[in-house]
């Protein structure tokens, strides 16, 4: 019987163990949350938005190029990014099981592996060096880069999870394999593919290291793609490692200003993913 | 084979005919597209080794285990950051791997159904924050309380060994290390679960039909059976670590120098290029950055393709065990 008594009591503390490392991740996510929140929600104000950042010392100013900036790249590798990640997950789905799409999916695993620091570098010597400047373009290619592997690989995903009958019932009503393709099923997996489209965008908006040598930073507005650009990111970046407090308030104002652009796509993301569910149900 | 046209009626022959231009149209779109991965891939590596170019030409390879770095008199080794890369990562992984595990038992084996999904989504979120902001959190929360609280704990428990002695300064290998374990446990903890998943619930019905324990079925039926995956989610969690940028470099404390103790402050492959490619001087100095970045990008292709092969293996063994 002690026997028994030893295992349950062996039980009971590796189950607490278990409860106590939820316990422990929980605890950095609430204090960085709690922080971010407090710390910043005295610097938003509609100058905040709207105006360009002042000098040391300077009351106001605000983050709006930075964040028209973050808007703008992010925006110009979308363009580019999402029907090439779309489309090469397409194509691992309904085309990739010879040798070269496995080649084309065991390189897209590699690309998702790689550091956005690195792409940074690439984007760097692509256009960067020809260009002579840093630019809104090479953050935006470095984005773009950024971008394509994991929607690929998740866009694959939701295609194979349109089931074959589908599919097997156009092709039998003599509809085209591309018509079916378009219209059928990646219609079936649009929501799933607009859900992770909107995750990569996310992400993208979410990136420092690959701007912090493309795009640079710039005090001022700026529409043009071959200028220097500011971002949020890189923005909270200097402000955070500056010397000076009033900058560090900035900072913290700022990153709130980022997890609501990222949360709330987030959120899109995540109803867009719930709303299918209910249509289908 | 296709059927002769004189016993095809006319109109199947022209949908047929229509079809085929418009499906040769679609299907070379998608190879065109699924090319262009490869392309990217290729200008990636092509782009890296241009710029790493007048840097491999002048430093040679002697470049990989020099430890001086000094751009200011053209010494440039990539030791220093080698170095700090790997210590950080481990420290991360030595600390997110337990608490991951523990998590991923919590979320698929044991904790109240009412509360995993709040847990699970936690984690999400956890991911979802941007590096930079992990940073900021890092350099104003986390380098104080390391300095005023654990590490002078730390250093009175285990100060005997050379990792725990130094003044308590926070910003240095420690802190990198923790904050790289904060951004990487969503990551190990949720390939932990896939793997989890993988295994066979009639184990788990065995172990416990025999009168096991919730925890002796874990510890011998469910944990033994997963473990070539939890490997590769700890792998995959150490690429993840290698690579991350912002909030290393944030809290690294930037000394290209090789440290013994986890207190010095030191220096990590992508926390150098970050703080230097932009303000690089002349085309060695850039080039050797690059360099850099090469070595970063062999390291995390190899650690990658090790820990998908793993996790791959776990899903074949627990797919021919169900069979």
């Amino acid at each position: 019987m002690s026997a028994l008594r030893r295992r349950n009591a062996v039980n009971a503390f590796w189950t607490a163990a278990c409860g106590a490392a939820v316990l422990l991740a929980l605890l950095p996510l609430a204090s960085l949350l709690w922080l971010v929140i407090s710390r910043g929600v005295g610097g938003l104000s509609l100058d905040f938005f709207t105006h360009l950042p002042a000098p040391v010392g300077e009351a106001g100013g605000g983050v709006g190029n930075a964040i028209a900036g973050t808007l703008y790249m992010v925006g110009l590798a979308s363009l580019v990014a999402l029907p090439a990640g779309v489309g090469a997950g397409v194509y691992l789905a309904e085309r990739g099981d010879g040798r070269f799409g496995s080649a084309v999916r065991f390189t897209t695993e590699v690309l998702a592996g790689v550091p956005s620091i690195v792409v940074g570098i690439v984007a760097y010597g692509l256009l960067v060096v020809p260009m002579k400047r840093f630019s809104a373009l090479a953050g935006a290619v470095a984005l773009a880069i950024l971008m394509v592997p994991p929607l690929a690989r998740s866009t694959e995903e939701f295609v194979r999870l349109v089931p074959g009958t589908l599919r097997e019932a156009s092709l039998a009503l003599g509809v085209p394999a591309w018509k079916t393709g378009l219209r059928v099923v990646l219609r079936t997996a649009l929501p799933g593919i607009l859900t992770a489209a909107l995750l990569a965008v996310a992400r993208a908006a979410g990136e420092t290291a690959p701007l912090l040598f493309t795009a640079l930073n710039n005090q001022y507005w700026n529409a043009r793609p071959d200028q220097p650009t500011a971002s949020l990111t890189v923005q909270i970046f200097n402000y955070a490692v500056s010397p000076y407090s009033d900058w560090h308030d900035k900072a913290w104002s700022a990153a709130l200003v980022l997890l609501l652009l990222v949360g709330l796509l987030n959120l899109a993301a995540r109803l867009l993913a719930r709303g299918r569910g209910g249509r289908t149900a | 084979m296709p059927l002769p046209a004189d016993i095809l009626p006319a109109a199947a022959v022209s949908a047929r005919r229509g079809g085929n231009r418009g499906d040769r149209l679609y299907h070379a779109a998608l190879q065109l597209l699924g090319g262009a991965v490869l392309a990217v891939a290729g200008l990636v590596l092509l782009e890296l080794a241009d710029v790493a170019a007048p840097a491999a030409r002048r430093l040679g390879l002697g470049f990989l285990w020099r430890n001086d770095w000094d751009p200011v008199s053209g010494a440039f080794g990539a030791l220093p950051f080698v170095y700090g890369t790997l210590v950080t990562s481990a420290v991360a992984i030595a600390l997110a791997l337990p608490v991951s595990v523990g998590l991923a038992l919590f979320l698929s084996e044991m904790g109240p159904r009412r509360l995993r999904p709040v847990v699970s989504f936690a984690i999400e979120v956890l991911a979802a924050i941007p590096s930079v902001v992990y940073g900021l959190w890092g350099l104003f929360v986390l380098v104080p309380v390391l300095r005023d609280w654990v590490q002078p704990a730390l250093a009175r428990a285990l100060g005997f060994l050379p990792l725990f002695q130094g003044p308590p300064i926070g910003l240095g290998y420690l802190a990198a290390g923790v904050i790289l374990a904060v951004m990487i446990l969503p990551t190990v903890t949720s390939v932990t679960i896939e793997v989890l998943r993988t295994v066979p619930a009639s184990l788990r019905e065995a172990s416990l039909a025999l009168g096991a324990t919730r925890w002796e079925a874990i510890r011998m039926a469910v944990l033994p059976f997963g473990r070539a995956g939890i490997v590769g989610a700890a792998l995959l969690g150490l690429g993840r670590a290698l690579g991350e940028t912002m909030a290393v470099t944030m809290v690294i404390g930037n000394s290209p120098e090789i440290h013994a103790s986890l207190f010095a402050p030191g220096y990590s492959l992508p926390a150098v290029i970050a703080n230097e490619f932009a303000e690089a001087t002349g085309e060695v100095h850039l080039g050797a950055l690059a360099a850099l970045g090469l070595v970063l990008f062999g390291i995390t292709v190899l650690l990658n393709g090790a820990a998908r092969l793993l996790v791959a293996a776990v899903a074949r063994g627990s797919a021919r065990s169900a069979r």
